[in-house]
């Protein structure tokens, strides 16, 4: 067994959901980990810890990732997005959220937060994408309750053209 | 699954990384987009004592195309490689390739360089630099830079030629220019995004009627590194590709694998595979070549 | 019983939890913060089968941040062990193994420190001396005379093994024209939730209460809990208001509590384990059936299908919770939706140097229901008759219910042949033949597979007194308070958890339509286990008609209430008065009324205006038994298994790449009868949900074990779960067929589409390799498994030209 090498904590400085966040932290605390334990942002979750579930994906510097598969101070000066930063106001659920509550895109809730993320940022790249495209886009994260059926009738139904 | 305590340095710059190994001896690692490595420390599979953070340098992200070679910077992101827009023209291999590299997510945060040390048997960016004979640069702050063909960087499965106190710097693409150049990239995994169970991948010019000018082909996941076969690529210049002779060809690449066995599929299996998809490749990169515009 | 039109139940509306998940604000067990908390990590042999002769947790305990390192030894002496479900009380079972380990993952020893990160840096300093012993890992091996035993006190390896016969099967057979025999092997696989069981316990020594909050989905798991830490029933304390990220069958964490729970009860702190995903796939327990079939169907010449004989040997690992009977609940519905007249049904479970399996959703009917279709559609090629014709000869009809089987069950009502004709025209049957057929003519293999498959539902528990006399037990309720305050706002309290099924839009709807109120004002709370009333937890699909009867006995007892307040106040007969949205008024003379607010006012505050004996206030409780239940099993083992069977016919078109051999499902329709449905939009989330898990089953997941007893499929690389991208688009198309045994004629759903999936996907996949002169009986239908399948033709076929 190698000598444990210095766990001296490292200084980072994340802005989180529009809040700068500076913490110190164990380098071998993953980005996960630091939102739900450091941060109290509970709402990212754990599945697997070894990159293929999705139910931790968060936004960083506005793209999709798998904050299980980065460690913190690896995400130092940027910026986060979690599931509980994608409203901009209290109250007010974003035109997805809403969707998947109308149209009973989850069940247990678990994966909900990463596949949130994913629909958004698949939404913001592509405002009215396909069938093909929104399976597509979630393909990466993977949900056990619902088979995927009325996640997809969520996101067509957030982003279909107004009025229809 | 917490990985086990290590130093984590961020570099400033390439020599700043390159002395941070030197220094480490062999118990530092390279970390850039981490999609490979995190999860293997999470599983105390890989336990480093210090990671060297290479992810912002951007002296390591360049792009430089031209047009008979592409320079790509280890630390381009895969995203990035996937959207540029001269991919397409340039290093259609790629451009087929690459989508099937993990998921959008991790082709975020995932780096060609990262994908490359790596060195999964079926990773497809190795499959890719093995069919084009792409160059790799390795930099330590001791012994300078060198170049390797891939022939030479895969040395077996998870196992290249960079040393502990090395750096992978950029990779080199040459570019197949001139008209009537046809590329397939053809996979096969049990899911989207999966380890390919075996992959094949194709690139082939003709002349106008339709004999093949310059060819190359591999196959990948069905042996410890990316198999690459010149000698029955030779054999084709100056040939035309029908079913028949991609299947007779395709066979006697596929019999040259090894293929290993796991719980997915039995070697028998992937070499079988192996050779249906090195069949579909052929035929598809030919066909292509009569509707390839551009050089 | 209440039929439609309805209010509120059978419409659509948006879940109540929803509104908590969507933004982040669900409450799992690995989000509550406990100050003072500790964390474990788990240390576990790597062996299938060794002896511990020591073990050494010196360097650990050395470390910082360092609590305690817990072994069985110490363990085992201040709990009582986990016993099984049947009749083996030599097959005990710890939280840490003692003296030896039995599979490779068995827990040895706990770590408690500061942090997880911490636990586990110590766990591998803890050295563990064993002696590896011989492992038995193959059921057939098990079975040998001589084979190595997994528990020497037991004697044997079989932990259960019944043969029943219901009816004339001798007889019968001998009066068919034909018998057809196979085997069929469902690979071990589970619906693995993206949540792994968490637990975190505190134990205070002023109140002597044991805190309990757990990701929990198991019957009677606060009074297990207890039994085994040897506590009072009134000293275990289980939150059930803890939101559970997906179980499916499987989150029985009973061992994860228990040693918890000790730790918490040692250290006088509160201490939590999450299982991370190595220990949950390899040492979590949660592992499904691992079932082989053989099975003989006896047939005339007509078709009519007389009698089968059904042998199935299910290998539950190296420890029994639960896991036998799940080759019991199955008898409630072993001839499926048909006429067979006799059954010999012949269960073993037999035990292996492997990770211990448990309950999974349908609890053995879907493994069941696959033996079962995979034999009517090879009857129908027997006979060249056609699949969908041959089940209309036999399915049961819809004047004959209801249907008493062989074994003891009465089907409640059903119309099978009108779902199944219901799906085939969703899926436009003709049109899928063609398409079929263009895709033959491309290159694919193309085939349609059919299903048409039981659902029993209402968790009965006859199959405990089934498989085990020992066990005398029959009760098998649930129940529900509601209360209306002063206010009039209404609240209802159940007393169990939820994994995802929407139990709080469940019984607002309910009490929402009993009262007339608008179910979005009723608000509903998980009890926790010392508050709540009875209840034996979302299993076998039981909590629409238990939970959603036990709900409407509730709000009937209110409005009842609110009409005798009436009564007594409007001085008017009961009989002519109208209750309307919760206001009362005389049908005769309609100046005489009462409002909500009124009679709620006077129940709460004037008790001179109350009837006399009328409690005041306005609460209710309502306990009930299952319908149908209460009764023991016969001598020769009929019961009435579950009261009511919801019906599911899947039809599917899939195609396989002939030279990669990979399955790709393209078409999918599944007609579905849960009789009235209370949320639709639930139900059908459920079904979409229960079919991916049977597309996983079909093509893609298996817990493979190496010849040594090692785990294969350890992490997700290798467990492979569908994505979007393997599940196709699914069209449900429902029919009803109400039960007449509840409240709204609604019959259970939750194990909806996992029971008839892996059949219809194993049929299309059948019917796309006939041509080929292939076929393949077992699961998962992987690449490499069809590869095998077409070279088995190709060699047979060599042979015989």
């Amino acid at each position: 067994m190698n000598a444990t090498p210095s766990i001296e904590k490292k200084s980072i400085c994340i802005q989180v959901n529009g809040t700068t966040q500076q913490r110190w932290v164990e380098p071998r605390t993953t980005l996960v980990d630091f939102l739900r334990d450091d941060l109290g942002l509970t709402g990212t979750h754990v599945g697997c810890e070894h990159g293929v579930c999705g139910a931790c994906t968060v936004m960083l510097n506005d793209e999709p990732v798998r904050s299980c598969c980065m460690f913190a101070v690896q995400a130092d000066e940027m910026t986060v997005t979690t599931v509980e930063g994608l409203a901009h106001e209290r109250g007010v659920m974003t035109r997805i959220q809403d969707a998947f509550c109308e149209k009973h895109a989850l069940q247990c809730g678990y994966c909900t937060p990463g596949m949130l993320m994913a629909c958004h940022a698949l939404v913001s790249d592509n405002p009215h994408p396909t069938e093909a495209q929104v399976r597509d886009a979630i393909s990466s994260n993977i949900c056990r309750c619902t088979g995927y059926q009325q996640i997809v009738d969520a996101v067509l139904y957030a982003t279909q053209p107004e009025g229809k | 699954m917490k990985a086990a305590p290590f130093d984590y340095i961020r570099a400033e710059s390439l020599s700043h990384a390159l002395a941070a190994l030197h220094e480490h001896g062999g118990e530092a690692k390279l970390i850039a987009g981490g999609q490979s490595l995190v999860p293997m420390m999470a599983m105390r599979l890989a336990r480093p004592a210090c990671l060297v953070d290479i992810n912002r340098l951007d002296s390591l992200k360049n792009i430089e195309v031209s047009s008979h070679s592409v320079k790509l910077g280890a630390g381009v992101r895969q995203r990035d490689l996937e959207f540029h827009p001269q991919l397409a023209s340039h290093l259609p291999l790629i451009k087929q390739g690459i989508q099937w590299v993990g998921h959008e997510q991790t082709r975020n945060r995932g780096t060609v360089g990262g994908s490359l040390v790596h060195a999964d048997p079926s990773a497809e960016l190795a499959l890719v630099a093995a069919v084009l004979g792409a160059e790799f640069t390795l930099t330590s702050s001791q012994d300078g830079l060198r170049k390797l063909k891939a022939a030479d960087f895969f040395l077996g499965p998870m196992f290249t030629a960079v040393g502990e106190t090395e750096a992978l710097t950029d990779i080199e693409w040459p570019v197949w220019t001139g008209p009537r150049v046809g590329t397939c990239f053809e996979e096969t995994a049990i899911r989207k995004g999966d380890f390919a169970m075996a992959s094949a991948a194709c690139q082939i010019q003709t002349q106008t009627d339709g004999r093949v000018t310059r060819i190359s082909f591999g196959l990948g996941g069905v042996d410890g590194t990316p198999l690459t076969f010149p000698e029955l690529a030779s054999q084709l210049v100056g040939q035309t590709i029908n079913p028949d002779t991609a299947k007779q060809v395709a066979h006697q690449a596929a019999q040259q694998s090894q293929p290993g066995s796991d719980m997915h599929a039995t070697g028998a299996y992937r070499k079988h595979l192996a050779e249906v998809l090195l069949t579909r490749a052929l035929l598809d990169a030919y066909a292509q070549t009569s509707c390839s515009l551009t050089g | 019983m209440r039929q439609a039109p309805f209010r509120f139940i059978g419409k659509h509306r948006r879940a109540v939890e929803h509104k908590r998940f969507v933004v982040g604000k669900g409450r799992y067990a690995a989000d509550i913060q406990l100050p003072g908390m500790l964390h474990v990590a788990l240390v576990a042999s790597p062996y299938a089968s060794a002896k511990i002769k020591a073990i050494d947790a010196t360097q650990a305990l050395a470390m910082q941040g360092v609590h305690a390192v817990l072994t069985g030894e110490e363990l085992r002496q201040h709990i009582d062990a986990m016993l099984p479900g049947v009749d083996a009380p030599q097959v005990t079972r710890y939280p840490l193994a003692f003296d030896v380990t039995r599979y490779a993952g068995e827990w040895v020893a706990a770590v408690v420190a500061d942090s997880r990160a911490l636990a586990e840096d110590a766990a591998e300093l803890v050295q563990v001396d064993y002696e590896t012993l011989p492992a038995v890992i193959d059921p057939d091996e098990a079975l040998r005379p001589g084979a190595t035993l997994v528990h020497p006190a037991h004697g044997t390896n079989v932990i259960f093994h019944r043969k029943f016969v219901w009816g004339p099967v001798d007889e019968d057979f001998a009066k068919c024209d034909h018998a057809l025999s196979y085997r069929v092997s469902w690979a071990r696989n589970a619906t693995v939730p993206i949540e792994t069981f968490a637990v975190a316990c505190q134990w205070q020594d002023s109140t002597g209460i044991l805190d309990v909050w757990a990701s929990i989905q198991m019957p009677k798991f606060p009074d297990q809990m207890a039994k085994a830490l040897r506590l009072s029933g009134n000293a275990v304390r289980v939150h059930f208001d803890v939101d559970v990220g997906g179980s499916y069958g499987v989150k029985r964490g009973l061992k994860h509590s228990v040693l918890v729970g000790y730790l918490a009860k040692k250290l006088g702190r509160p201490v939590r384990l999450v299982e991370d995903r190595l220990e949950n796939m390899r040492g979590g327990d949660m592992q499904g059936p691992d079932r082989v079939f053989d099975v003989t169907l006896g047939f005339q010449n007509n078709g009519v299908i007389q009698s089968m004989r059904m042998k199935a040997v299910d290998d539950i690992g190296a420890y029994s919770g639960r896991s036998p009977l799940q080759l019991g609940k199955p008898v409630g519905a072993i001839n499926g939706p048909y006429r067979i007249q006799s059954v010999e049904y012949d269960a073993m479970a037999v035990m292996t140097n492997k990770t211990p399996q448990e309950a999974v959703r349908g609890f053995g009917q879907a493994p069941t229901n696959y033996a079962i279709e995979t034999g009517i559609d090879k009857v129908s090629r027997f006979l060249n008759m056609d699949r969908i014709e041959l089940r209309r000869i036999n399915l049961i009809g819809k004047d004959e219910f209801p249907y008493l089987i062989p074994s003891g069950t009465h089907y409640d009502s059903g119309d099978y042949d009108a779902v199944m004709t219901k799906a085939l025209n969703t899926a436009g049957y003709d049109e899928l033949v063609k398409e079929r057929d263009r895709l033959r003519a491309e290159g694919q293999l193309a085939g349609i597979g059919i299903s048409t498959c039981l659902e029993p539902s209402g968790g009965n528990s006859s199959f405990e007194p089934l498989f085990n006399p020992k066990n005398e037990t029959t009760t098998w309720m649930d129940s529900c308070l509601v209360r209306v305050d002063l206010s009039g706002a209404v609240t209802a309290l159940m007393g169990t958890s939820s994994s995802g099924q929407a139990h709080e839009t469940l019984v607002s709807t309910v009490v929402g339509e009993v009262l007339q109120r608008e179910p979005d004002s009723i608000r509903v709370l998980h009890a926790d286990s010392l508050n709540a009333l009875p209840s034996n937890s979302p299993v076998g699909s039981r909590m629409a008609i238990m939970l959603g009867g036990a709900a409407a006995g509730a709000a009937k007892k209110i409005k009842h209430k609110l009409l005798q307040l009436a009564a007594h106040n409007l001085n008017t007969p009961i009989e002519q008065l109208v209750y309307e949205g919760g206001h009362v008024q005389s049908q005769t003379q309609p100046e005489l009324k009462l409002s909500w607010d009124a009679l709620v006012e006077m129940a709460h505050r004037k008790f001179h205006k109350l009837p006399e004996g009328m409690e005041p206030g306005l609460q209710e409780k309502f306990v009930w038994e299952v319908p149908t239940g209460g009764q023991l099993p016969t001598e020769d083992g009929r019961v009435q298994m579950y009261p009511c069977h919801s019906f599911e016919s899947h039809v599917v078109l899939a195609s396989i790449d002939p030279g990669t051999c990979k399955v790709t499902v393209r078409q999918y329709v599944c007609g579905h009868d849960c009789g009235v449905m209370i949320s639709p939009d639930v139900v059908h989330g459920m079904t979409y949900g229960g079919i991916a898990h049977g597309l996983g089953a079909a093509l893609m997941e298996k817990f493979a074990f190496s010849p040594e007893g090692q785990l294969l499929a350890g992490t997700f690389m290798d467990y492979l779960l569908p994505s979007s991208a393997e599940v196709p688009a699914i069209t449900i198309v429902d029919h009803c067929t109400p039960s007449p045994l509840t409240e709204f004629g609604q019959k259970g759903s939750g194990e909806a589409g996992y029971l008839g999936s892996p059949a219809a996907i194993a049929s299309a996949v059948n019917d796309a390799l006939l041509p080929m002169g292939a076929k393949i009986d077992y699961l998962p239908m992987t690449p490499q498994a069809i590869w095998t399948a077409l070279n088995e033709a190709k060699a047979l076929s060599n042979l015989t030209s």
